[in-house]
């Protein structure tokens, strides 16, 4: 799966937890959850839970806490990934 | 942990604490009990001269008893000199009876999933008959605070 794939699947997996209307329409790498898409914390553990289900990973706190932009969350989902296919 | 040093942690005073007592507790649930006394203030306007608890305080009791009383249980690891803010965040309740003055309710609340702070019970009420009066799926947000 590649980047642009990763982001495609991130896209819908985030839509039902923001009310941010345009800022959903551009979500791009830059995208900030709580900034851009107004989303709280709880529901950030929502999407977090939802990423682990769709990519079939798991999830550890302290990539959790870096999880508040589209980028870090597209590398982090990325590595796991490959981490998983070396196994 | 004892379950009274659990009811010592909650953070509601009167009118606002719903729990009375807790009859189990584990790493996957909680059972406790809460009697609404018949001078519970609200009981004056919902409904006027027809007492009812009302849904929100249902759901309140719910979860204090459900969501509450376990998050502390789980975070027992947490220094007691913490305090642990709370919010709940999302809940979804049906209502099957109505609950009048001085009734008994039984909460029981199975963990769903407790991650990255977040905690997600299935959770039901009883009368003292046994008859579920509501049920349904209450999360929340349980962050230890610094400093108190």
């Amino acid at each position: 799966m590649n980047k642009e794939e990763i982001i495609e699947a991130l896209k819908t997996i985030i839509e039902p937890y923001s009310e941010e209307v345009t800022a959903l329409a551009h979500i791009d790498e830059n995208t900030d959850f709580i900034n851009d898409l107004k989303i709280n914390s709880a529901n950030l553990v929502d999407i977090v839970l939802d990423v682990e289900e769709k990519f079939n990973i798991e999830i550890d706190n302290d990539s959790m806490a870096k999880m508040l932009t589209v980028k870090a969350t597209t590398e982090i989902i990325a590595q796991k990934l490959e981490a998983n296919a070396g196994q | 942990m004892t379950t009274q040093e659990i009811l010592d942690q909650l953070p509601y005073g009167k009118p606002f604490l719903f729990v009375d007592e807790l009859l189990h507790l584990d790493e996957n649930g909680v059972k406790g009990t809460y009697t609404y006394a018949k001078d519970l203030p609200f009981y004056e306007g919902h409904f006027k001269n027809y007492p009812l608890t009302p849904a929100v305080i249902l759901t309140e009791t719910m979860a204090q008893i459900g969501l509450v009383c376990l998050g502390i249980y789980l975070l027992r690891a947490v220094k007691t000199d913490q305090n642990i803010a709370i919010a709940m965040t999302s809940n979804a309740i049906d209502f099957l009876k109505p609950v009048g003055p001085g009734e008994q309710v039984t909460v029981t609340s199975e963990k769903v999933y407790f991650r990255f702070n977040k905690l997600s019970c299935k959770v039901k009420m009883e009368n003292a008959a046994g008859e579920v009066v509501c049920k349904g799926n209450i999360s929340g947000m349980l962050i230890p605070k610094e400093n108190g």
